[in-house]
């Protein structure tokens, strides 16, 4: 039933709803798709098969006894294996949790359950959400489904790869400088940063705890404001988030989709469009940029000085705070413990040396060497205490900003996918991936990546990113709406539709 | 390890001034930890009082205990501090097993509280003397695990074969108090250290925000000390003595690194920037890790909290909650007691002011109150070699015996017995009396027997008492309390013998 796979889970939620289909069928059809074609995509560290069926046979009893959990009961999801689940393996993509099975669920995750939706299993990432690009899974890449010799994006290349290869059809994701949106963008799908603060972080095992946030991978924008609508909102038990009601996304989703976009005022960011951006990215976006126009937008061009500063900045912040919270990883209390060669009674020292060396690759290795310098005492204000400041500046760029436009837009990341393995060995070019997504991240703003086309040099997808202030998500659910009713209309279908056919191949 | 030579402490301060930093750690009785809802109970089984977040699960989060932050102003209010308008928890980064995240959640250059002082009232040869101790901060962290080294003999991590670690401990509220440099105090400086400890644990005592029990750990004191050539007012190179665990060590730590740093100092060493560890048995300390710029604990905001930003209202508000400052209380306690300025300066010096207090508060009178506590209690405290406070012994006890006292059950000799038995935990007085058999004999018809024998064997005396003698009368008496073993009520005794003698 591969039609299944191919709907929307707003679709999929109202043929729940009509009764014309069932929980168990349609987690059985993403089931069979993930056998037929996670071989070669490798979008899941772990497929829970009885457990989603069990959740979806429950499902269907509560839609069967009148008392679904939500409108939305049913309809399957995958969950980045960053997030807590209890009872289900949670690795981060690392050696050094194999096997660790947490006692206890995310919020986020706890949320995805309460409204009723079944997990499929949990998605590769960069070990410990470090990355651009999958490669730095300790399980092995995963493959873009448009070019399987491609990177799917980074972190969360897993629930964009499985999204955009309909797996699953929709995933939580995790952005720290752009792990939802940019691979998003390289593989024709939606991904959603909300606010900072916005959708809880408790469970969420932390890359860097300041920058961190969870949100929907999904085919729509619809469908991301669904799933935001269920994750988000305040959660006594995770400090940094706002109480504050959450705006209300899926009215506003709805209200984009008419592609009406009169008396909105976007404003086109200078310092993240131009140099370094591939043509066809350029291109696509400049595009979008002229449908808005078209749609009745006010459309000018702002500056962000402050933004040439967020990489360097960022490589600080994440890496320091990376540092420590890496650091519990010492084989007392759970996860990989390794003895050392040739050491009778190895002290916990030695245990915690011999494990952190085997049990963390080498990007996780060197961001907790950066992060330790960073802090170090006699380096911290020039290091970390600066980066702190641009923060700032960054936040008041973004302030001024928003005095003149309501949202922001920029090309979601400079480049389509790259080949795998093209810029492993470079870590300065695989962090410029991120270049246009972290600014929202260090200013605590939401964003989201939408498909804006196909670069003409490569034929592969490109993104186009919105960017609204603290708070003001709904306004990038209206813009990213419009935008998809815009473009969809002009390609006649979705993008992802032109994707290759997976083979079912085994890689 | 080598004894080190020490220098007589009389000939060390002839030649040095200590300057001394005291560290405490006080274990708030929060009902929950500082950053989860686990609970707190001291002596629970291992690991049994522990969630996600105290043990420091990937993806945990602490959430800020109010009613720490409530007893943390109270603290800093009660010590004179200024309290922070905002400010952060940090993180400590270090590894040690019994810590779960490898980092203390603690407070670093924001601290809640800072710039305070209290006044010591310290017992000196030249009286009651008082010193101004000045409070650098007072801030806010987390207690770590505790580790149990198996298999070596001293029970420490050295010859241990391995180790275990409860994390009961860890994520219980603790409030760091920290003095600067406490100079001048000369020959004086132990007495200032210990007398700073104890009536720092009669202040959080009266606050009501800790158990302070020493000997659980629910207040520890490190002592900082470095000594610098008399007279130049300058400080010298610190140690930092730790786990030093009752107040007698405080002193005794002091004295100790007084002798040892000069002795070092006048051979012309040089004294190592280090912790070292306080051996209570044999009353030295020990060189521990050596501390030095190399220690880099990379303190950063805790990012997973938000700011602590007490507004002042409730600053005033929890102001409103403090007890009388010590000084005032020490004032109003002499005068309704009634207390002579030497009874009063005894009763502080002992540590008994709050015992006495809550004696009093049992219904004893002050007198007897006193009397108790610093006669017979303090000769067992001596003896045992503890405080006063922490002998088992209740002040309801002390006042249920003089009032069995009164009432003429027991006398003065019975009622050393009742508290020989309640400090060897056979229970409460009552409970001791019963099972002793202790209760004074007052039944006539005992008495009477008793002083019949009495005045049979000892005709001579009673033809004394008879002549009028009366003081005669307490040879009888004795031999009657003699025979009944102490369990006779002396003055009906009297009245007896006067009685049957026509006297």
């Amino acid at each position: 039933m591969s039609d299944l796979t191919r709907r929307t889970a707003a679709e999929l939620a109202e043929a729940l709803a009509s009764g014309d289909t069932s929980s168990v069928e349609l987690t059985e059809a993403h089931l069979d798709r993930i056998t037929y074609v996670d071989g070669e995509v490798h979008a899941f560290l772990h497929v829970d098969t009885d457990g989603v069926l069990a959740q979806a046979r429950a499902a269907d009893d509560r839609r069967a006894a009148g008392t679904p959990a939500s409108g939305l009961d049913g309809v399957p999801i995958a969950v980045k294996d960053v997030l807590a689940t209890q009872g289900l393996p949670t690795t981060c993509g690392s050696r050094i949790l194999e096997g660790w099975v947490p006692p206890y669920d995310a919020t986020v995750v706890q949320r995805l359950r309460r409204a009723g939706l079944p997990i499929l299993g949990k998605t590769n990432m960069d070990e410990f959400a470090m990355g651009s690009s999958t490669e730095h899974s300790a399980y092995g890449p995963t493959h873009n489904p448009w070019d399987l010799d491609r990177i799917p994006g980074g972190s969360g290349g897993g629930s964009a790869a499985a999204v955009a290869a309909f797996e699953a059809p929709w995933a939580i994701g995790t952005d720290t400088g752009g792990s939802i949106r940019q691979p998003g963008a390289v593989t024709g799908t939606v991904g959603m940063k909300p606010t900072y603060g916005g959708v809880s972080r408790y469970g969420l095992i932390a890359l860097a705890n300041s920058l961190d946030q969870a949100g929907p991978v999904t085919r729509t924008v619809l469908d991301a404001a669904l799933l935001h609508e269920v994750i988000g909102g305040h959660d006594p038990l995770d400090s940094t988030s706002i109480d504050q009601p959450l705006p209300d996304v899926v009215a506003a989703a709805r209200h984009g989709a008419d592609g009406d976009m009169t008396g909105v005022r976007v404003g086109v960011v200078k310092e993240l469009t131009g140099e370094g951006y591939q043509v066809g990215v350029q291109a696509r976006f400049d595009e979008a940029v002229q449908l808005l126009m078209e749609a009745g937008a006010e459309v000018v061009e702002v500056s962000c000085p402050s933004f040439v500063h967020a990489l360097a900045a960022y490589y600080l912040i994440l890496p320091a705070e990376a540092s420590s919270n890496l650091a519990r990883f010492d084989a007392m209390r759970y996860g990989l413990r390794v003895l050392p060669d040739g050491i009778d009674a190895p002290s916990a020292e030695e245990v915690m040396r011999a494990t952190r060396d085997a049990g963390f690759g080498d990007e996780v290795k060197r961001r907790i060497i950066l992060g330790t310098y960073a802090l170090s005492s006699g380096y911290y204000d020039a290091y970390y205490g600066q980066a702190q400041k641009v923060r700032t500046l960054i936040s008041r760029d973004f302030q001024a900003a928003f005095e003149q436009v309501d949202v922001l837009v920029s090309p979601t990341a400079p480049t389509t996918a790259f080949r795998l393995g093209e810029k492993l060995d470079d870590p300065v070019a695989m962090y410029l991936n991120d270049l246009a997504t972290i600014p929202a991240n260090l200013a605590g703003v939401p964003g989201i990546s939408v498909p804006s086309g196909l670069a003409e040099e490569d034929g592969l997808p490109t993104g186009v990113q919105v960017l609204a202030p603290a708070m003001a998500d709904d306004r990038v659910y209206r813009v990213g709406a419009a935008l998809e009713t815009l473009l969809t209309d002009r390609w006649g279908g979705p993008l992802l539709a032109r994707a290759p056919e997976l083979t079912g191949a085994t890689a | 390890m080598s004894t080190p030579t020490l220098m007589s402490f009389e000939d060390a301060l002839a030649a040095f001034d200590p300057a001394m930093g005291l560290e405490v750690h006080v274990e708030l009785n929060t009902a929950s930890k500082m950053f989860c809802g686990c609970p707190t109970g001291f002596g629970a089984e291992p690991n049994t009082q522990v969630c996600p977040v105290c043990l420091g699960l990937p993806g945990a989060m602490p959430v800020v205990n109010r009613v720490a932050v409530e007893s943390a102003i109270r603290i800093g209010l009660a010590l004179n501090c200024r309290i922070a308008e905002w400010c952060r928890f940090a993180r400590k980064n270090y590894f040690y097993p019994d810590m779960p995240k490898n980092f203390q959640t603690s407070q670093y250059d924001e601290p809640i509280a800072f710039d305070g002082w209290t006044e010591v009232a310290v017992d000196t040869a030249d009286g009651l003397e008082t010193f101004r101790v000045e409070i650098e901060r007072a801030h806010m962290e987390e207690d770590t695990g505790k580790s149990l080294h198996v298999g070596g003999a001293t029970g420490r991590i050295h010859g241990a074969d391995h180790s275990l670690v409860d994390y009961n401990r860890a994520g219980i509220p603790l409030i760091e108090i920290v003095t600067k440099p406490i100079m001048g105090a000369r020959e004086k400086a132990p007495l200032v250290a210990k007398a700073y400890v104890g009536q720092l644990r009669e202040l959080l005592l009266g606050l009501g925000v800790s158990d302070v029990r020493m000997e659980q750990g629910s207040l520890r004191c490190d002592v900082n000390l470095s000594l610098s050539p008399a007279g130049e007012g300058t400080l010298g190179t610190r140690t930092e003595t730790k786990n030093v665990n009752s107040l007698r060590s405080v002193e005794r730590a002091a004295h100790y690194e007084v002798s040892r740093q000069s002795a070092i100092l006048a051979d012309g060493g040089r004294i190592i920037q280090e912790t070292r560890h306080w051996h209570e048995d044999t009353g030295v300390t020990t060189s521990g890790r050596e501390k030095s710029d190399a220690e880099d604990y990379r303190y950063f905001p805790e990012p997973d909290l938000v700011p602590v930003a007490p507004s002042r209202e409730w600053v005033e508000e929890l102001r409103g909650t403090l007890p009388e400052p010590p000084r005032e209380r020490r004032g109003r306690l002499q005068e309704s007691w009634g207390f002579s300025d030497l009874e009063m300066r005894d009763t502080v010096g002992a540590g008994a002011l709050v015992l006495v207090e809550q004696t009093v508060a049992a219904g004893a009178s002050p007198q007897a109150a006193r009397k108790w506590w610093l006669s017979e209690l303090a000769r067992q405290a001596n003896e045992q070699g503890v405080e006063l406070v922490d002998l088992p012994v209740t002040p309801a006890d002390v006042a249920r015996v003089q009032a069995l006292v009164d009432e003429g059950r027991i006398n003065d000799k019975l009622a050393r017995q009742v508290f020989d038995g309640v400090l060897d935990g056979e229970g409460t007085p009552d409970e001791v009396i019963a099972s002793r058999r202790l209760e004074v004999v007052s039944d006539d018809g005992a008495l009477s027997a008793a002083v019949d024998d009495a005045i049979a064997a000892h005709p001579d005396v009673a033809d004394k008492i008879r002549d009028g003698k009366v003081a005669a009368a307490g040879a009888l008496i004795g031999a009657v309390m003699k025979q009944m073993r102490g369990q006779a009520d002396a003055g009906r005794v009297r009245e007896l013998i006067l009685e049957k003698l026509h006297a």
